[in-house]
């Protein structure tokens, strides 16, 4: 099917994407994008795939010699993707993850690549930070492109630039968004994206400028301070159900995941799973830790004197609508006009 | 890098990386007068997400398991959710799932799982008919460019409408994958009446995709199909248009019913329970007897002399006390993925398991007439399985009471055993745990692809997948034999989930 390019005349951008430790969840959401569908965009944004494990045609010789030229500079790579933390045990030998047909450790192949990449991305938080796949003890020694958890690190490391003069780029997830790899595939495809467009943690600005409180649905709850119990309530999740929207760095809210949803209107916390670190939050996910009845994670950039005194204010104001409904599923009050007599 | 070479008599393959499977594997086979005389598969990748949850409190649970499997991340969802809502405590309280948390979970779980069969056959099975290796073939072109990886038209069509299916997962669940809506004691999301007209239409919509471009025929009439008899007619007469009938025509032409043939007992966990049973039954069915029976759960266990673990003292481990430790120092182990057995025996597991269990009359007149299960059977199952379970979430939207509550958030239980037995798109899953003191103490996991790319067991007995290569054809110059990946990619390995 011929698609109309976004950046005509141009020479096809080679993309090669590559899976390690991770749940393959952030390629399996990207096939849930939509206006266009994922391989749509891809022609219009004039990028070949090279190799991509869940939609090539290439298995085994033919993989294996993609990857080996690739990783040889021989093949040239404009955008190298890694879905899924690197994997560095058992001991360090990157033996948890031998490159199926190879017998070498993919960490080997991930960096080799790297070396020779104008873009690397890495996808989804494992990729970035190395995330859940890091979690619990991390037994399989796993960790990001260029970072371990918050620590500077992972296989490349932050001072590492591709050939194009971009850090890692983190498009950082569990999962990703679709919207965030399309829009960031587009930047570098059009060649504008720079490093003014990456957060602190060289994360796209384009979600990350955001907060996940940011259009959430539940606002009105969040301003009274009318507050969920038990998940499945209407009311804000802050104060007990451990929601860290008000910190998270995302556009959930603004950008619909599968056409309506996001994590709050699932009823459910954020978890703030864009951010390094967050599978150990060190407490239970849908559970706020306290200091005495204070929440200790308040909202980015709030004194936390002003924080108590306006919770406090605004909880005395609490409309009765709002305090009836927060605590349950569905609404028992609503809103009503008074000029309309019953 | 060994081993590249043409297939020669006597010689060794080894095949990797597989793409077009969910996560890495590679295959090791002993080629001999044109044919894989023996197997070997590997699962190359260790997590440990047994260990990661040790420790951790319960509903943490709820958070990990999801993230086993971007592919299947609901099905492990209801798993440890079931495993949760399953621990018993002696004067403690337990979350009694209300019927609209049942249907809603149902509907989300079969979204997924309907979402998963189409993008195997789609997305991972049918490219492989467009390979160059076919191009003689009087059937090449027209499958060349229906179903070619990533320029094909089908996936044009295929795409929006997943997509589009998609969309009942944010009103049903926030999000797919990883969702947390899916609890213990039901659905965190309420329906409202609003948005089960909503969702009604949304469920059209990819009817009209299914009846249109993937069956051209309605779903009832696929639904019906009885015997092999009926769906030749069918794939010759009212169904031919579609891409099913399609497959069914290539499918003849090579042969397909012949690769791939396993002769084992297939096994099922019950798929999508109600008050009146689940939609697909449990149970243990026996092809050469033709028969169905209770499934003895009590004698699973895991052997894992050919991984590369330790092994408990007294062999193979029921899951209740099975343990993951990482052992890279036997020479016989060759993969990270365990051998679960049932009763000592190997099993196999997936859609066709799942609707020989459940008695679907035309998967076991297909797998009579096959001589086994099979790499054919086993896709028609899961365009069969489409049908039926679209038609199923049809009943249970319109059976949701919008009225009524959604969960039960009684506290769980904090300490005890639980399982969480479900089936997932591939097959069979089970999710083992204890809880001590409100945290987990155990957790073992046995998913789908675990029983079908088991390796060899003590007593050398290969795996279903092991067993199924033996005696696939290898054309002189094949290094990665059609043959071979035809029956890798008809079982729809999830490797990620397989070692988790």
């Amino acid at each position: 099917m011929s698609v109309p390019g976004t950046t005509p005349g141009t020479t096809p951008l080679r993309l090669l994407w590559l899976q390690s430790g991770g749940c393959g969840g952030c390629t399996l959401s990207l096939l849930g994008a939509e206006g266009p569908d994922i391989l749509t965009t891809l022609r219009a944004a004039n990028v070949e795939v090279l190799w991509h494990p869940s939609l090539s045609e290439a298995s085994g010789v033919e993989a294996r010699a993609i990857l080996t030229a690739a990783a040889e500079g021989r093949e040239r790579v404009d955008i190298l993707c890694l879905e899924g933390a690197v994997v560095h045990g058992p001991g360090g030998s990157g033996r948890f993850h031998l490159m199926a047909g190879t017998g070498t450790p993919m960490r080997d192949m991930i960096a080799a690549i790297a070396s020779h990449a104008r873009h690397v991305v890495a996808v989804g938080s494992c990729a970035a930070f190395g995330g859940i796949t890091a979690g619990g003890g991390n037994p399989s020694e796993a960790g990001g492109l260029a970072y371990d958890g918050t620590a500077p690190g992972g296989l490349l490391g932050t001072d590492f630039r591709g050939a194009a003069g971009l850090p890692v780029i983190n498009i950082a997830g569990c999962p990703i968004h679709p919207g965030w790899f399309v829009d960031t595939l587009l930047q570098i495809a059009a060649g504008t994206l720079t490093r003014a467009d990456l957060d602190e943690w060289e994360r796209p600005l384009a979600y990350t400028a955001q907060l996940v409180h940011h259009g959430c649905a539940r606002n009105e709850f969040y301003e009274f301070k009318a507050s969920a119990e038990t998940l499945g309530d209407m009311g804000c999740m802050m104060e007990h159900l451990g929601c860290k929207g008000t910190q998270a760095r995302a556009d959930c809210n603004i950008r619909a995941w599968n056409g309506s949803g996001s994590c709050l209107d699932g009823n459910y916390p954020c978890i703030n799973c864009t951010a390094p670190g967050f599978e150990e939050p060190g407490h239970g996910f849908d559970v706020t830790p306290k200091i005495s009845g204070i929440p200790i994670g308040l909202p980015t950039d709030m004194p936390k004197a002003w924080f108590v005194a306006l919770a406090s204010l605004s909880k005395a104001a609490t409309p009765r609508r709002l305090k009836e409904n927060a605590a349950r599923p569905t609404p028992v009050i609503l809103p009503r006009d008074k000029r309309k007599t019953p | 890098m060994s081993d590249d070479g043409p297939a020669a008599p006597g010689s060794r393959l080894i095949l990797g990386p597989f793409n077009r499977v969910e996560g890495d594997l590679e295959v090791r086979i002993d080629v001999a007068d044109g044919a894989v005389q023996s197997a070997r598969v590997t699962s190359p990748l260790f997590r440990g997400f047994e260990t990661m949850l040790v420790g951790r409190p319960a509903a943490d649970a709820l958070v990990y398991a999801p993230r086993i499997c971007g592919i299947c991340s609901v099905s492990q969802s209801v798993a440890a959710a079931r495993a949760l809502a399953g621990v018993r405590a002696p004067g403690q309280a337990r979350a009694m799932m209300p019927a609209n948390g049942a249907l809603a979970i149902n509907l989300v779980h079969a979204i997924e799982n309907v979402a998963d069969h189409i993008t195997h056959f789609y997305l991972f099975f049918m490219p492989d008919f467009a390979r160059d290796v076919y191009a003689r073939a009087d059937w090449h072109e027209a499958a060349a460019t229906r179903f070619r990886a990533i320029t094909g038209t089908a996936s044009a069509q295929m795409l929006p409408a997943r997509a589009g299916l998609m969309r009942m997962m944010g009103v049903l669940a926030g999000k797919w994958p990883h969702t947390l809506s899916i609890q213990p004691g039901g659905s965190t999301r309420p329906i409202s009446r609003a948005e089960q007209a909503r969702l009604r239409l949304m469920l059209a919509g990819f009817r009209g995709f299914l009846q249109d471009v993937l069956f051209a025929a309605p779903l009832e009439q696929v639904a019906a199909l009885s015997s092999v008899a009926a769906l030749e007619a069918f794939a010759d007469g009212p169904g031919a248009r579609g891409d099913f009938a399609h497959f069914l025509k290539i499918a003849r032409a090579t042969g397909l019913d012949r690769l791939g043939v396993t002769r084992l007992r297939h096994i099922a966990f019950g798929a999508y329970p109600s008050a009146d049973g689940p939609l697909f039954a449990r149970g243990v069915y026996d092809a050469g007897a033709g028969a169905v029976a209770p499934l003895p759960i009590e004698t699973i266990a895991e052997d894992v002399s050919h991984a590369w673990y330790m092994g408990a003292e007294g062999g193979p481990a029921r899951p209740q006390q099975g343990t993951t430790l990482p052992d890279m120092s036997s020479d016989a182990a060759y993969s990270w993925c365990k051998a679960p057995r049932l009763g000592g025996a190997v099993a196999e597991v997936g859609a066709l398991s799942r609707q020989l269990v459940a008695g679907h009359p035309l998967l076991r007149d297909l797998v009579a007439m096959g001589g086994g299960a099979n790499a054919q059977a086993r896709v028609i199952a899961r365009l069969i399985e489409v049908a039926l379970v679209v038609l199923a979430m049809e009943r249970w939207l319109g059976a949701v009471d919008p009225a009524a509550p959604f969960a039960d958030t009684a506290p769980l239980a904090d300490h005890g055993e639980g399982a969480g037995l479900t089936e997932a798109a591939r097959g069979s899953l089970g999710h083992w745990l204890r809880l001590e003191g409100g945290r987990i103490a155990q957790y073992q996991i046995i998913a789908p692809t675990t029983w079908n790319f088991s390796p060899r067991d003590a007593a050398g007995t290969p795996g279903p997948l092991e067993q199924a290569l033996v005696g696939a054809p290898v054309l002189p110059g094949e290094s990665d034999p059609v043959a071979v990946q035809h029956i890798v990619r008809s079982f729809d390995p999830c490797m990620v989930c397989t070692v988790h």
